[in-house]
């Protein structure tokens, strides 16, 4: 029967439906039909993904072949318990932004690029989607290029309000070409060692090659290509620019799933496809991995402080945010690999979140946000400055919000693992952060707003995705369970899968 | 219910009275924004409510003294760790102070908000509620996770109170007040809870303490430094700049933060650490906390001496505070059941007796907008009522019978003897010299010295009410300290 | 094995390699050091050409004739999944090249320049130079000393 056939080409249909409905939506001369086109593609994904994690709940790991040819010829797509989770978090966040961006890109951008903004948008999405199931090393570079374009294109598209965002999304193309390429220089030595290109395959091949230094370069060439897509420590430097002068609605899509896909494929090639040599892996977990993690960590949260743009801090933020989870997953502990996974759910609804309520009160003000120009908005847009808030809270880590889940985790993996040193960097880290997100939130409501202020009408299209998320920071912080497990046996199927 | 008290009825079980006392505080805070119609509405709703409070706090204690343990059960947070109240017999303590003296607070604060005509009343009162249910929440707080949830959350809902003049002395002060405290519970407190966590697979209450067995020895003295300087509440020195900064805040809040919530929970958490995470036992048999006893001790002194040179009332008695905390840290640090007791009952003493203080205070700004202590001279004949509760708080400070001070100081300094330290009897009695000096001199002004200021504002009796209320209270507790006493003695066992 | 032949053998063996190392140091140092944005792409370009030759020669049987097939049952051919694999890398490379050459039509177009330092010397939305930002930052402060003037004078609280 038809309908059991789509149930068997889930993992597919994950990838395909943004990809054959990014041509429709770039044809569609009406913005708002476009935008349907993409809501229905992004709900679509959160259904299948919600239908993969029922799926590897139970512990079942979904291997696809794509067009039935069995690897290791053909490209396969691998569905474990990491990856649904990981899947389950980027296509609810995007169907999230998607709903965000209704009102909040049409406002940006002219309304004669919406329709190939919403393209962009969809084959962004099923690339990052893509990048995160494929079980074969190239196939991934592909996916990885596939995102990467679409989201230079997006990231372009503020050129509308801030001519800047054109540079930052040169800068975004280049340097992330040239850390994709030495993606591809690893594989091409792997390759060239093993004969093989498919995950698992390489797990079993890759002990049994003698050249054990080719290991190690092909190793750090895709390590290094992977770092500087997921934006870490010292190789971030794209991110501040494009996050910052991107729409907003971009912003929020590429901080809340963007980096975080990285990361978990960084996480596939230390413990999958490398799994089986851990006297490679660890040399670079620990010399290279955690310190530039912790450099991360009080890099991003310092220059935070500095900043006076409120998207460009958020930026910040992030870089530091992504230490944490790098941190975690660095460590290379069952419990620090869920530390890190639980931290990428957790952080995708922070940052989404922020992002949503900058870009919503940027909207209506008309300015560029910078820390001084929001004096008083908790008054002038209550719901909007509260939901700010929620989330602001959450990545302080204050108790009952998802971001002290987060923290709780890490330091208890640290813990465990007597980095009694790192514990204390991190917290110290995360009191710094208070800093700056005070500063934001004194001068939202402590400070009186300017006597000439406007009156601002804050529009539902906007606040209510808001609101979704906050009120998830709040009951994850609440009833962290579905997501402590779900990233405990990511943590387990990483860990047991490699080798 | 076995045995109950002669003074309560059983109206409802422990459980209930949890639930009640909790929710109560929380709702208040909530609804006042909407009761805010009518500002009578909003300003009964905070007594009225606090009477409630009050009561359920009472069938509280009542039942730990009934030898029950009143638990409510929420949630499963993680692995080994649940989200529930259970009630030691501190905690029934602290849950009296708080919702006793909140009915006072309550009170006080109407007259001085209206009295001095304030801005911002209702998000002053919907606040006040909430900080004042985090208080409650510490106190019956099942487990370490639980209290720090809460120790958080007081901590960000007293930053609008605190910066509640909005001024730019006032944005500095809510500055040092967030770096500070935030500062030390997220750097020192909440790795000191994980690691204890970590080692011991349980964060519950237990007399006797859960480290035993588990910790290293050589480890205590870490991390009960980690704890006592992570308790930025406590305000152990070098952490204590932000009470005197505080004092920019309203006296109301001033009262909150001294009295009723936020410096008691700070003691609370310190010496729930030492009595049922620790172990009092362990830690004496260990010598771990010997190094806090000199800690303490200094504080003590040093922040009297502080005082003496202060000529600002409100900052005079913060350091005076910041001395009186310590005492509790000291009785917790001497690691013996008599000196928990002290301190136990020095969180009930010194809470009755420095609102009374502060409210004196806020009485005399809203009458006179006298802040300073040389401009009080001869303001005795135009307040006496004020200045007599001040001088009978000031006693109870100082630890002169026939005020509740002089129980806790007694029970202080046998637990000194205990353990032969009169090093530290002489510590406490240097104190209460100094304490004489300091807390005296205003009323000494006042009334033995002739008018310097003319002047008068307003008035109105509901500043002048609570404090001779609690200052007629700290009288009663010198009687009637066994009904205190039979919690306190509870508290180590 | 290797130890023994002679420097100069190993690198006539392994030339390929020579040729690979050379074209990516060239094109990740023209990505580096130039400012100007066209000759980063070509950069770019050069970097990535590399990579295929990397490929391509890797995959290359000493013998073999190209991996098409003719209809001679022996014929000996050379591995064909690089070649694949790099036809792919090819059109990604193009697609790069493409959207990176719009991009600086688009910056010439809003800029004036197209040469990296000059571009960013011109920092603000509307051109603004380095000295009115940090102006306006002094205007921020200036703002909170007024402020703190306005609230010290009325009655203290």
């Amino acid at each position: 029967m038809s309908i059991y056939a789509i149930f068997n080409n889930l993992p597919a249909l994950l990838v395909v439906v943004p990809l054959l409905l990014s041509p429709i939506a770039a044809l569609i001369p009406i913005g708002r039909l476009a935008w349907v086109v993409a809501l229905v593609g992004s709900g679509v994904s959160v259904i299948v993904a919600i239908l993969l994690c029922s799926v590897t709940a139970s512990g079942i790991r979904i291997t696809y072949f794509m067009g039935n040819w069995p690897p290791p010829w053909g490209i396969e797509f691998v569905v474990d318990s990491a990856t649904s989770l990981t899947v389950m978090v980027m296509t609810t966040l995007a169907f999230l932004a998607t709903l965000f961006a209704g009102r909040a890109l049409s406002a940006e951008i002219a309304a004669k690029d919406v329709g190939k903004a919403y393209s962009a948008w969809l084959l962004a999405c099923g690339g990052l989607y893509g990048l995160v199931m494929t079980a074969d090393a190239f196939n991934l570079f592909v996916f990885l290029e596939i995102s990467a374009l679409a989201s230079v294109i997006l990231i372009a598209l503020g050129a509308g309000r801030d001519r800047r965002a054109l540079i930052a999304a040169y800068n975004y193309l280049v340097i992330g070409a040239v850390g994709a390429t030495f993606y591809v220089i690893g594989v091409g030595f792997i390759y060239a060692v093993t004969g093989s290109l498919n995950m698992a395959d390489l797990a079993d091949r890759i002990p049994e090659v003698e050249a054990g230094s080719i290991v190690f370069i092909g190793f750090g060439f895709m390590v290094a290509g992977m770092l500087v897509k997921a934006a870490v420590f010292p190789v971030h430097i794209w991110l501040p620019a494009a996050y910052s002068y991107a729409p907003s609605a971009v912003s929020t899509l590429l901080a809340a799933i963007a980096t975080k896909a990285a990361i978990y494929v960084l996480a596939r090639i230390v413990f999958t496809i490398f799994g089986g040599v851990p006297e490679v892996t660890a040399l670079a977990l620990e010399w290279v991995v955690v310190p530039l993690s912790i450099a991360g960590i009080f890099g991003g949260t310092i220059m935070a402080i500095y900043e006076r743009d409120l998207k460009k801090m958020l930026a910040f933020s992030s870089i530091a945010q992504i230490g944490y989870i790098t941190l975690g997953i660095g460590i290379a502990t069952g419990a620090g690999i869920a530390a890190g996974f639980i931290h990428i759910g957790n952080h995708a609804l922070i940052k989404g979140g922020l992002f949503m309520a900058v870009g919503g009160i940027f909207l209506a003000t008309g300015s560029r946000v910078s820390v001084m120009s929001m004096t008083g908005i908790g008054r002038k847009m209550p719901l909007t400055a509260t939901a700010f808030l929620i989330c602001g809270l959450s990545l302080i880590g204050l108790p009952l919000t998802a971001g002290f889940i987060s923290k709780l985790y890490l330091v208890r993996a640290l813990l465990d693992n007597d980095n009694l040193v790192i514990v204390g960097l991190v917290l110290a880290s995360s009191a710094l952060s208070v800093m700056y997100l005070w500063k934001i939130v004194e001068v939202m409501w402590v400070r009186p707003a300017p006597v000439d202020a406007l009156e601002i009408n804050e529009r539902p299209a906007l606040y209510i995705p808001l609101w979704i998320i906050a009120i998830a920071n709040i009951w994850l912080g609440l009833d962290a369970s579905w997501l402590v497990g779900a990233a405990e046996a990511a943590a387990a199927s990483l860990l047991g899968a490699g080798g | 219910m076995t045995e109950m008290t002669p003074l309560m009825t059983p109206l409802m079980s422990g459980e209930t009275g949890i639930v009640i006392g909790l929710l109560v505080p929380l709702l208040v805070g909530l609804l006042t924004p909407f009761l805010a119609v009518r500002s009578l509405w909003r300003d009964a709703a905070g007594p009225l409510g606090a009477v409630v409070t009050f009561v359920a706090a009472l069938h509280v204690a009542g039942a730990v003294l009934a030898g029950e343990t009143p638990r409510l059960h929420l949630l499963e947070f993680a692995e080994g760790l649940s989200f529930e109240f259970a009630v030691t017999p501190l905690g029934a303590l602290f849950g009296l102070v708080a919702s006793g003296l909140w009915i006072a607070a309550g009170l006080f604060s109407v007259g001085y908000m209206r009295g001095n005509h304030e801005k911002h009343q209702t998000r002053f009162a919907a606040f006040y509620a909430v900080a004042v249910h985090a208080a409650l929440a510490i106190a019956w707080s099942g487990n370490l996770l639980v209290l720090f949830v809460f120790y958080e959350i007081l901590t960000f809902s007293t930053f609008p109170l605190v910066t509640h003049k909005e001024s730019r002395a006032a944005r500095d002060a809510g500055r040092l007040y967030m770096s500070i405290l935030v500062g030390t519970s997220v750097v020192l407190l909440l790795p000191a809870v994980i690691y204890v966590w970590v080692k011991t697979g349980t964060l519950d209450f237990v007399p006797g303490g859960i480290l035993a067995g588990h910790v290293t020895p050589a480890a205590l003295p870490w991390l009960l430094a980690c704890f006592a300087f992570g308790i930025g509440k406590a305000a152990l020195m070098p952490f204590h700049r932000w009470l005197p900064a505080a004092m920019v805040a309203p006296t109301p809040v001033s009262a909150l933060l001294h009295a009723v919530a936020v410096v008691k929970a700070g003691v609370f958490t310190m010496l729930t650490v030492v009595v049922y995470v620790f172990g009092i036992d362990f830690l004496a048999d260990n010598a771990g906390s010997d190094w806090l006893v000199w800690l303490a001790s200094f504080t003590i002194l040093a922040s009297s001496f502080v005082a003496i040179s202060k000529d600002d009332l409100k900052a005079r008695l913060a350091y005076s505070t910041i001395s009186q905390l310590s005492y509790i840290v000291l009785g917790a640090a001497i690691a013996t059941s008599i000196a928990a007791q002290g301190a136990a009952l020095h969180i009930v003493m010194h809470a009755a007796g420095k609102i009374t203080l502060f409210f004196c205070a806020g009485a005399i700004y809203v009458r006179a907008h006298l802040t300073k202590i040389s401009e009080l001279d001869g303001q005795g004949r135009e307040m006496p009522l004020v200045f007599i509760a001040f001088f009978l708080g000031a006693l109870s400070i100082i630890g002169i019978p026939p005020l509740g001070g002089s129980w806790s100081k007694f029970y202080l300094m046998l637990g000194a003897m205990e353990r032969d330290l009169l090093i530290v009897l002489f510590v406490l009695g240097l104190s209460s010299l100094l304490n004489i000096y300091y807390l005296l001199e205003p009323v000494q002004r006042a009334f033995f010295r002739a008018k310097v200021k003319q002047v008068e504002v307003a008035s109105h009796p509901l500043t002048v009410i609570p404090p001779v209320a609690t200052a007629i209270l700290s009288v009663l507790l010198f009687f009637y300290v066994d009904l205190i006493n039979g919690l306190a003695e509870l508290v180590a066992g | 094995m290797m130890n023994e032949a002679p420097l100069a053998v190993i690198l006539a063996e392994n030339w390929n390699y020579l040729v690979v190392i050379t074209l990516m140091m060239s094109g990740l140092f023209i990505v580096i050091s130039r400012f100007n944005l066209v000759k980063k792409l070509v950069g770019l370009s050069i970097f990535q050409t590399s990579v295929f030759l990397f490929y391509i020669s890797v995959g290359k049987v000493a013998g073999g004739t190209a991996p098409i097939i003719t209809g001679d049952p022996d014929t000996l051919y050379s591995n064909p999944l690089p070649h694949v694999l790099i036809l792919t890398a090819i059109v990604v490379g193009v697609a790069t090249t493409a959207l990176g050459l719009a991009l600086v039509l688009r910056i010439h177009a809003a800029f004036g320049s197209i040469e990296e330092d000059e571009v960013l010397a011109m920092k603000a939305e509307d051109g603004l130079p380095r000295v009115r930002r940090i102006l306006e930052q002094q205007g921020d402060r200036l703002g909170d000393r007024q402020e703190q003037a306005g609230v010290e004078g009325e009655a203290e609280k």
